[in-house]
């Protein structure tokens, strides 16, 4: 049991990682932010999934996948639909041609409910959606890719041919998906009202506390011997092979566990935000998440969810008090850490505080500190 | 002290002053006159700098002397290039405004966001500006994306926004002002004036793939085929973005349209007019009617490849008129002589006004009595374009010119429509 325990933590410093991240966001965000900036952070937060995603993926997997917003994208279009649906009743869209579709179905002369929506009208069949949907397109992907051995750079070539191939389906597309304007003007989930400041604190918390979860269930993969396998792989792919194992399995299994992951970002996103947009899947979006790795570490999964928070803080900081220049602000940030800091924040962490930390794991302890040594 | 001026101030004493010193008549007549000055300054006062508890009672961002708005447009990004026209116009208003008193007896202070072309950062600036700086309005968004992403923003907190785009239509919220025209207002007359002035029978509809254009062109297909009784020859949309025309202009050669009516934006119409005329097709030979030209855009397409052909809009740089020369003067001497003033320039430049006019009317900042205000019908202002009037619908009622473009990027107006009615919601389309 404790044995178990010890894995979703990740051990005692693990524990202790986990409880700062924690406090910082159950007690000391929501203690300190007003409503408005806590729902920012809710957003970045949904980001931070994205950023853990390509921790297991790229991280320990040692494939870079530049299509991670595909992901984020197909989990908040699978909320985004129902919420929709839920708000495109015939009573609230009585002036249209059609009343009772969306909108934007309405402005491009779609008659019909499209077969593929009708589900969508069930929000068990949304949730289950936003798990099965990505996880199917990731296995088909991994499939195809990693049976045939594709890897390194023709893998994250293709996966940002994927990112760009799905975004101008989205935007052509636009009688079904809304186009480059998304699925926008989302109001309730189940009649209950996403946009009031109570509905932000609570979609704020369950956020959270579905991050938090992740984090611990990729430490568990990870504590387990696939974990190991997949750092053996990452490694030397061939020696692992050559032991028996079947290297593209595992390929895939982690893949589509950072498909779902990213999916329950994007999920999130579209609840707290109120709209999902074709922004989301796209090449650059997708890069962007890689840096959210990057800066956070892309060894470290609670550091990732730190580099979300600092880029994006970065970017809203910035460009509030430099509106024309914050982009070159933001450039040199980058270059600064990638010169200076190349494992990120969990590299400057792991340099100048994880042994402060340890011992402080170690006055927590029975032990005391001497024996331990 | 010269000579001359000694004798005359003296007598001047003697006659007035000290001839009748204690004349009770002549007291209260300096009492009076001194009064006026005073007794009107202190009504002035008192009439444009009402008491703020009681002109703002929901807690905007208004003090005795300053009122805070904000100016959301993208600053960085693919749509720096059109917006930066509408920031400029917005804070010339804004400049004017100030400089002639402000609204109620408060000066304008602005606060600028950059939505960096992005739509949800366009929704995220806007709840910025309204739940942390309480702004008493919003000058911004420019694509119907990033209108649509901060509308919902916008009904929540209550806000205002003024939008300057022409744009599909569709949409009336009591939270926004559309400044720019809406699809019928655009598309109607400028049909008409081709069909009796070119005699054009056949048309070949081509935009770019999104909202408006494909909005835009299902109102001209239906009036076209209706009311003008002509034919729809070819129908096309080109990804946003899209650079090739190779394919769309072999087909133009093979149908022969009277006319090309063409709803291509942003960066593609560079190389869509640049290919038409690497093709041999020109304003010579080819009629051809665009909705999204305007001098911003002349400017990047390049006169040469322009000449010739038509834009149908709602203003135009060279609209030959005292008011428009004046706003055009004061646009270069504050944005330099290159600085190209298009449709949605000028109708970014009606906002402030249209807004200091309705808070004037409402004599609150309050969401709720400015939107009173501007649905009263009783709101004109007399911009650039000519007069435009704030109809119910939030839309403007204003005209629609058609400008035939010349070698140097700006347009010679070959045609005025009669004031046309904003119809958001057009029945039969």
């Amino acid at each position: 049991m404790q044995a178990i325990f010890n894995k979703f933590l990740g051990g005692k410093s693990g524990a202790i990682e986990l409880l700062i991240l924690s406090a910082l966001i159950f007690l000391l965000l929501p203690a300190t932010l007003d409503i408005f900036r806590l729902n920012l952070v809710g957003k970045y937060l949904t980001y931070a999934f994205a950023a853990v995603s390509l921790v297991m993926v790229w991280g320990y997997g040692g494939v870079l996948s530049l299509g991670q917003g595909v992901f984020f994208g197909l989990g908040g279009y699978c909320m985004a639909m129902f919420l929709k649906l839920e708000a495109s009743d015939p009573v609230s869209t009585a002036r249209q041609t059609t009343p009772g579709i969306p909108d934007f179905m309405d402005w491009n002369q779609v008659t019909h409910l499209p077969l593929f929506w009708v589900p969508f009208h069930s929000l068990t069949f949304t949730i289950i959606a936003v798990f099965v949907v990505p996880t199917v397109f990731a296995y088909i992907i991994g499939v195809t890719m990693f049976k045939r051995r594709v890897g390194g750079v023709y893998f994250s070539i293709i996966t940002q041919a994927i990112a760009a191939i799905l975004t101008i389906l989205v935007v052509g597309q636009q009688g079904w998906t809304g186009g480059i304007n998304g699925i926008t003007d989302l109001k309730t989930l189940h009649g209950w009202n996403i946009n009031t400041n109570s509905a932000k604190y609570i979609l704020y918390y369950v956020n959270g506390v579905l991050l938090i979860a992740t984090i611990m269930l990729c430490r568990y993969v990870l504590a387990s011997k696939l974990g190991r396998l997949l750092l053996a792989m990452r490694d030397r792919e061939d020696r692992v092979r050559f032991s028996g194992y079947d290297v593209a399995s595992f390929k895939i299994f982690t893949f589509c566990l950072g498909a779902v992951i990213s999916a329950i970002g994007g999920a999130m996103f579209t609840l707290q935000v109120g709209f999902m947009s074709p922004s989301f899947i796209g090449i650059v979006p997708s890069i962007e998440m890689v840096i959210f790795a990057a800066i956070g570490g892309r060894m470290s999964l609670v550091g990732a969810v730190y580099g979300t928070l600092l880029v994006n803080y970065g970017k809203t900081a910035f460009s509030e008090s430099f509106p024309s220049l914050w982009l070159l602000l933001m450039g040199a940030m980058f270059i600064g850490v990638v010169m200076f800091f190349p494992n990120g924040l969990a590299g400057l962490y792991d340099t100048y505080l994880k042994g402060y930390v340890s011992k402080l794991g170690a006055m927590f302890s029975r032990k005391p500190v001497g024996q331990q040594a | 002290m010269s000579k001359k001026e000694m004798p005359q101030g003296t007598a001047f004493q003697s006659e007035v002053g000290a001839g009748h010193p204690s004349s009770p008549l002549r007291r209260k007549l300096v009492t009076a006159i001194a009064g006026i000055p005073l007794i009107s300054a202190s009504g002035l006062v008192l009439a444009a700098n009402p008491p703020t508890a009681k002109i703002n009672t929901t807690k905007l961002a208004v003090t005795d002397t300053e009122v805070t708005v904000g100016i959301l447009h993208s600053a960085t990004g693919t749509m720096a290039i059109s917006e930066t026209g509408a920031i400029q116009a917005e804070k010339l208003a804004i400049d004017q405004i100030n400089a002639t008193g402000g609204v109620l007896g408060r000066k304008i202070k602005v606060i600028q966001e950059d939505g960096a072309s992005d739509w949800p950062t366009f929704a995220e600036k806007a709840k910025k500006l309204l739940e942390e700086n309480h702004v008493a309005a919003i000058f911004g968004c420019w694509t119907s994306a990033s209108r649509k992403a901060v509308l919902p923003v916008l009904e929540r907190d209550n806000g205002l926004l003024y939008y300057p785009t022409f744009y599909e239509g569709l949409e009336q919220s009591k939270n926004v002002v559309y400044t720019g025209q809406e699809a019928t207002q655009q598309v109607f007359a400028g049909l008409d004036w081709v069909a009796k002035e070119k005699k054009a029978k056949t048309f070949y509809l081509i935009g770019s793939d999104y909202i408006w254009p494909r909005t835009t062109m299902k109102l001209a297909r239906k009036y076209i085929e209706t009311v003008l009784h002509g034919k729809v020859v070819g129908e096309e949309y080109a990804a946003l973005g899209s650079t090739d025309f190779g394919s769309t202009i072999n087909k133009i050669r093979l149908k022969k349209p009277d006319v090309i009516y063409a709803a291509v934006v942003g960066g593609s119409n560079v190389s869509w007019f640049k290919q038409l005329k690497a093709a041999g097709i020109n304003g010579q030979n080819q009629t051809l009617l665009t909705l999204s030209v305007t001098e911003d855009e002349a400017k990047g397409i390049g006169g040469e490849n322009l000449a010739g052909f038509y834009s149908a809009m709602k203003y135009f740089q060279s609209l030959d008129t005292p008011r428009n020369k004046e706003f055009v003067k004061q646009f270069k001497a504050k944005w330099g002589a290159t600085a190209p003033i298009g449709d949605v320039t000028q109708a970014a430049y009606e906002g402030p006004w249209l807004w200091k006019a309705a808070v004037e009317m409402a004599g609150s900042f309050d969401t709720d009595k400015v939107v009173k205000a501007e649905e009263s019908g009783k709101i004109s202002y007399d911009a650039p374009e000519g007069m435009v009037y704030l109809e119910p619908n939030h839309h403007l009622k204003t005209r629609l010119r058609i400008g035939k473009w010349r070698n140097d990027g700006q347009a010679d107006i070959v045609y005025t429509s009669d004031y046309i009615m904003p119809n958001p919601f057009p029945k039969g389309y």
